[in-house]
């Protein structure tokens, strides 16, 4: 999948590739060709990427080969144990957790399993949590607090679940409880958005001391579809609504909703798995070594004035 | 999100006649507009109870006069420089102010019930559908703090469609904001009852409304995270009709109780005495 805006450096990614098959057919030496014509791919990428509208990055954030929570586990953490269920109910494939290392560091990790393959897709629900999710999330974060380590959230949602089941099981009560606990815990919390943060469904395991973004994630009230349904009467104008609702990591950093971006390789995190999942993995020990220099008496406190300071109003 | 944009419901005519009937805007009966009041807007023939504007609510869970209001000048600004089709959003707030005589979906002070002082928040939903604004959630932080300091039990009314999405992420960012104020209560062990009335959903229902020590319903509120029309739409799936009402929660084990309008300012009394006899 490629947006329409990409379509140049497609093509000029397929002159490439072409020069570079005729090169090794017939030993021709092109490679002055070749440097020349990467060197312009560069600076039309640079081109192209700085200027993508907010409904462009939104594909890029649902893109389907958007790095998912199994690769950061995998390129990013050296360790993880998943721990399973909320002890109530049941265990929620869409939102899972456990044990994991970065670096030297040990931390809970939390985030949405949205799926790989079809199948993997269905099971996960497609990253919509249901109220176990959260209520397992509240479970490892309590258990994280109790033995003084750090939680990393890695956010990638549309939205949570919202069907029949989950309400019966109380969906908007298990949301609020994380929201409410994850307030006050007195261990550092990180939370980097790394595709869709999607309303309250992201939130609920969100709250955070550090909170990063991947540079073409996003994070809204409402999906812009939805938005677009209810404020203009058309669906068709989500990507107006993207514009209006300041959804990318840039707005959301001015706004100060944010604290940091983390910049994906250019043209997308979809385009590099590894180097995405470095700079994750960079912007995270960086930032999980400043917040643990935080007495643990006062990391809740800072929290509470940093959400305090969260608004506007006159 | 879905209710936004569900059926416009009938508001109460009071017939010219006189003045002196209310047709209930769900059963359609004529009720004596004395009686209608006197029961707080809840039918006598179908127990419909008809929604209160905060100043209404004030009056029937306080003490006559006892209400004094604090961070009413707190109010909604334009974070994002929202428009949509039908114009900015700083016009859609003059204009809901102008109305309602309101300056945002929230009022917060102090006030007693039988004597006994609480701080209290009352959210309004002739207000952008009570939804959850800067201004908003500023007012319930603020009020939720003033009770934690002064050591008074908070009551919190809510009803609200969920988040202001006109303020985009900053709306949502005060599910968080009103939760940590609700979380420091329950640190300082400073009692918190919430009562949730028709309709509140989304960003409230999913924050600080179900957070209560005790959390009180109004019977028949609809009371949800998702909007049914949007679970019906998106998810296909066929609902039972007592759906997200308050009987529902209470069955399913979200509610303590439900309780009616007639006897709501007796029970908060009477838990408040509990709460004070040490």
């Amino acid at each position: 999948m490629s947006l329409d805006c990409e379509a140049p450096v497609v093509k000029l990614e397929q002159e490439i590739e072409e020069l570079k098959k005729k090169a090794a057919g017939s030993g021709a030496d092109l490679g002055k060709e070749i440097a020349s014509l990467e060197k312009k791919l560069l600076s039309l990428k640079q081109e192209v990427y700085s200027k993508l509208t907010p409904w462009e990055q939104v594909q890029l954030a649902r893109h389907p080969q958007r790095p998912l929570m199994s690769d950061y586990i995998r390129l990013a953490f050296s360790e993880f144990i998943e721990l399973h269920g909320d002890r109530l109910f049941g265990d929620d494939p869409s939102l899972i957790g456990g044990f994991a290392m970065i670096d030297k560091h040990r931390v809970m990790l939390l985030g949405f399993n949205k799926g790989g393959s079809v199948e993997e897709k269905v099971k996960a629900n497609f990253g919509m949590a249901h109220p176990e999710g959260y209520r397992k999330a509240l479970r490892l974060v309590k258990l994280a607090e109790k033995y003084g380590i750090p939680v990393v959230s890695l956010i990638d949602t549309p939205a949570a679940y919202p069907g029949a089941a989950a309400e019966a099981r109380g969906q908007a009560e298990a949301i609020g409880h994380c929201i409410m606990e994850m307030t006050s815990v007195e261990v550092p919390l990180i939370a980097i958005i790394t595709g869709e943060g999607g309303s309250g469904g992201a939130l609920g395991i969100a709250v955070a001391d550090t909170v990063m973004m991947l540079s073409n994630a996003i994070y809204s009230v409402i999906p812009p579809e939805g938005c677009a349904a209810i404020l203009w009467k058309d669906s068709n104008k989500a990507p107006v609504a993207a514009e209006a609702l300041k959804i990318t990591a840039k707005s959301l950093l001015e706004l100060r909703v944010i604290d940091q971006i983390i910049p994906e390789p250019l043209g997308g995190a979809h385009r590099d798995h590894a180097a995405t999942a470095a700079a994750l993995k960079a912007a995270l020990v960086t930032s999980l070594a400043s917040l643990k220099r935080i007495s643990r008496g006062k990391l809740a406190g800072r929290r509470l004035d940093k959400l305090a300071a969260m608004g506007r109003f006159k | 999100m879905g209710w936004f944009t569900r059926t416009e419901r009938q508001n109460v005519v009071v017939e010219k006649k006189e003045d002196v009937w209310v047709k209930c805007p769900s059963c359609s009966a004529h009720i004596f507009k004395e009686e209608w009041d006197k029961s707080f807007m809840v039918c006598s023939q179908c127990n419909y109870h008809d929604r209160m504007t905060c100043d209404e609510r004030l009056a029937m869970l306080l003490d006559d006069g006892s209400f004094e209001e604090r961070y009413g000048k707190v109010t909604a600004s334009d974070p994002l420089k929202f428009a949509d089709a039908t114009g900015t959003y700083a016009a859609k707030i003059d204009a809901v102010k102008q109305q309602t005589g309101l300056s945002e979906a929230v009022k917060s002070g102090t006030g007693t019930i039988n004597k006994t002082k609480v701080a209290i928040s009352v959210m309004d939903f002739r207000f952008v559908g009570g939804s959850l604004s800067s201004g908003a959630g500023e007012r319930i932080f603020l009020a939720a703090c003033y009770a934690q300091r002064h050591e008074l039990p908070f009551v919190m009314v809510s009803t609200s469609g969920g988040a202001r999405m006109q303020e985009g992420i900053i709306s949502l960012m005060q599910m968080a904001k009103t939760c940590a104020g609700v979380s420091r209560l329950h640190k300082a062990k400073v009692p918190y009852i919430s009562i949730l009335t028709d309709p509140t959903f989304g960003g409230v229902s999913a924050s600080y409304a179900l957070m209560g020590d005790v959390n009180i319903a109004e019977p028949g509120a609809l009371i949800g995270f998702a909007g049914r029309r949007v679970i019906e739409q998106t998810i296909k799936e066929e609902l039972p009709a007592d759906f997200q009402t308050a009987e529902y929660l209470l069955s399913h084990g979200f509610l303590d109780m439900i309780v009616k309008r007639a006897t709501m300012k007796d029970i908060l009394h009477r838990i408040l005495l509990y709460w004070h006899s040490k």
